[in-house]
């Protein structure tokens, strides 16, 4: 379980993050939406310990992250996994390399086990065959996919995705969230994805989280958004002819 | 950013670059690795620069020389010195601070962009000594090695010019080589080289970590570790020969 606690965070005097407080239960997908520059990704970086926060606490199963010392990061951090936006995989290694780094790092597995379960995790996420290839070779998909196997090869406690479906066709966009579900439920995990596609919202949102200038303007789950009376969640979720037309459909009115 | 604000935040890197690593096995792999990349890479370009700047000082020297009155062992004396006190050491080590200056800080300043130090530092990887340590190791270990290499080659390339050019024979350019020789003067020389080779990876390596935007910054913290590195190999090497060969 994750809980934030009032925290608050300013660049150059400006308040991005304004005295935020929610709290994420563990086997769920929890997603973070909001406009462009709502600050999402500050308190993305904010949960993960890449940015201290001014004021208030981050707490991961009650360990406080914004005051431990950093060795005590460090080993927190060995229990979280993180898909970054463009995948951030390390173009000198290729794909079997990837996943084996954080092995390599942190387990005491042998060799031998440790190459079984870059295969299992890649497995999982659908990918066979590819562990000679270079990050270079591979489509934008794929690359995802190598760094959700990446992020759960030390079997994570707690699972971070910075949009990992843009860029992505809808297909293989779906794929990957259904993907993320699956692997959440599996493996018990807290799963917190920053995005702002609403296809994500609409399919794998168990918790959402609307921010809007650094502010919680809305929390509930997916299914609450269709009778939410907050102006700006609806302008922003139904902002698309679409999902105009999917909300006309369930009878509910459309301004 | 201000001079001393920069100097400040390089002392904390390089401070950091030396904090409790990851496993000894990892640094090591990576060290070897970086070797092979950094070192073995540069290989030939130092071995045909040393060889025809070799050529090109003994001519000059034996073209400085004419009038017959000076004897022609010279020629090695003068080439020999030049070599080992000046052009490996100093020359090398700029030419170096381009080619692997370059190679450190647009490797380094691209994984920032892309996110990979993030990913790193996410995984409990302290990215500083994760990075830059082996580049560190690499270079100070591998440079005086490259340095020999082309003090070795230098001479020879200037034997080889005298010779068929007909300014010397062979026998009188080896009795120069040989002619007042003070091994001080290369362990001056790998002193200096050491000195330079860190100086190459820490201030690269810390250009390109503090890369901030695209593939534009990317280039520009290039531009600015060859520049920044050579001003400062430039500077130290006039204090370490008046610290070393004056004092």
């Amino acid at each position: 379980m994750i809980e934030i606690k009032n925290i608050s965070k300013s660049f150059s005097g400006k308040e991005i993050i304004k005295d935020l407080s929610f709290a994420y239960e563990a086997g769920q997908t929890n997603l973070i939406i909001g406009q462009s520059g709502s600050g999402k990704t500050v308190l993305l970086k904010c949960l993960l310990g890449l940015y201290t926060p001014e004021k208030g606490s981050i707490l991961f199963d009650g360990l406080n992250i914004v005051n431990i010392s950093s060795s005590e990061l460090k080993s927190l951090r060995k229990q979280i996994g993180m898909v970054f936006q463009g995948g951030a995989l390390f173009d000198s290694m290729n794909i079997e390399q990837n996943v084996l780094f954080p092995l390599q790092l942190f387990s005491d597995m042998s060799n031998s086990d440790m190459l079984d379960r870059v295969n299992f995790c890649l497995k999982r996420v659908n990918l066979e065959n590819v562990n000679h290839l270079f990050p270079s070779e591979i489509s934008g998909g794929m690359k995802k996919r190598v760094a959700i196997a990446r992020a759960i090869v030390l079997n994570p406690k707690y699972l971070f995705c910075d949009e990992p479906n843009s860029g992505l066709d809808p297909y293989t966009a779906i794929l990957i969230d259904n993907l993320l579900q699956e692997l959440t439920h599996e493996y018990g995990m807290t799963t917190v994805i920053n995005t702002h596609d609403m296809n994500s919202v609409m399919e794998i949102g168990d918790h959402i989280l609307f921010i809007k200038a650094g502010e919680m303007a809305w929390q509930g789950t997916k299914s609450d958004i269709f009778h939410s009376d907050n102006q700006d969640l609806q302008d922003f979720v139904f902002s698309s002819e679409l999902f105009k037309t999917i909300k006309q459909k369930s009878g509910l009115p459309v301004k | 950013m201000s001079l001393i604000s920069s100097l400040g935040r390089f002392v904390l890197f390089v401070a950091d670059v030396f904090r409790r690593s990851e496993r000894r096995s990892v640094m090591y792999r990576l060290t070897l690795k970086e070797i092979s990349e950094l070192g073995l890479k540069s290989v030939w370009f130092v071995v045909f620069v040393s060889l025809f700047v070799g050529a090109v000082v003994s001519l000059q020297t034996a073209a400085n020389m004419e009038g017959g009155w000076m004897p022609s062992y010279l020629i090695g004396y003068a080439t020999r010195d030049a070599i080992i006190l000046e052009f490996s050491p100093t020359i090398i080590s700029l030419l170096l601070a381009g080619k692997i200056g370059s190679n450190i800080a647009s490797s380094i300043g691209t994984m920032r962009v892309t996110e990979q130090i993030d990913a790193l530092e996410v995984m409990g990887v302290n990215p500083i000594t994760y990075l830059v340590r082996p580049k560190i190791f690499a270079l100070v270990f591998f440079n005086p090695l490259l340095i020999c290499m082309s003090m070795f080659v230098g001479v020879l390339g200037g034997l080889l010019a005298v010779v068929l050019s007909g300014e010397s024979t062979a026998a009188q350019f080896v009795a120069g080589i040989q002619y007042d020789f003070v091994p001080f003067k290369a362990l001056y020389a790998l002193i200096k080289t050491t000195l330079f080779a860190f100086i190459i990876a820490a201030i690269s390596s810390f250009h390109g970590f503090y890369t901030e935007g695209g593939a534009l910054e990317v280039g520009k913290s290039s531009t600015k570790a060859v520049v920044s590195s050579s001003v400062v190999i430039i500077v130290c090497n006039y204090l370490l020969t008046q610290l070393l060969l004056r004092s």
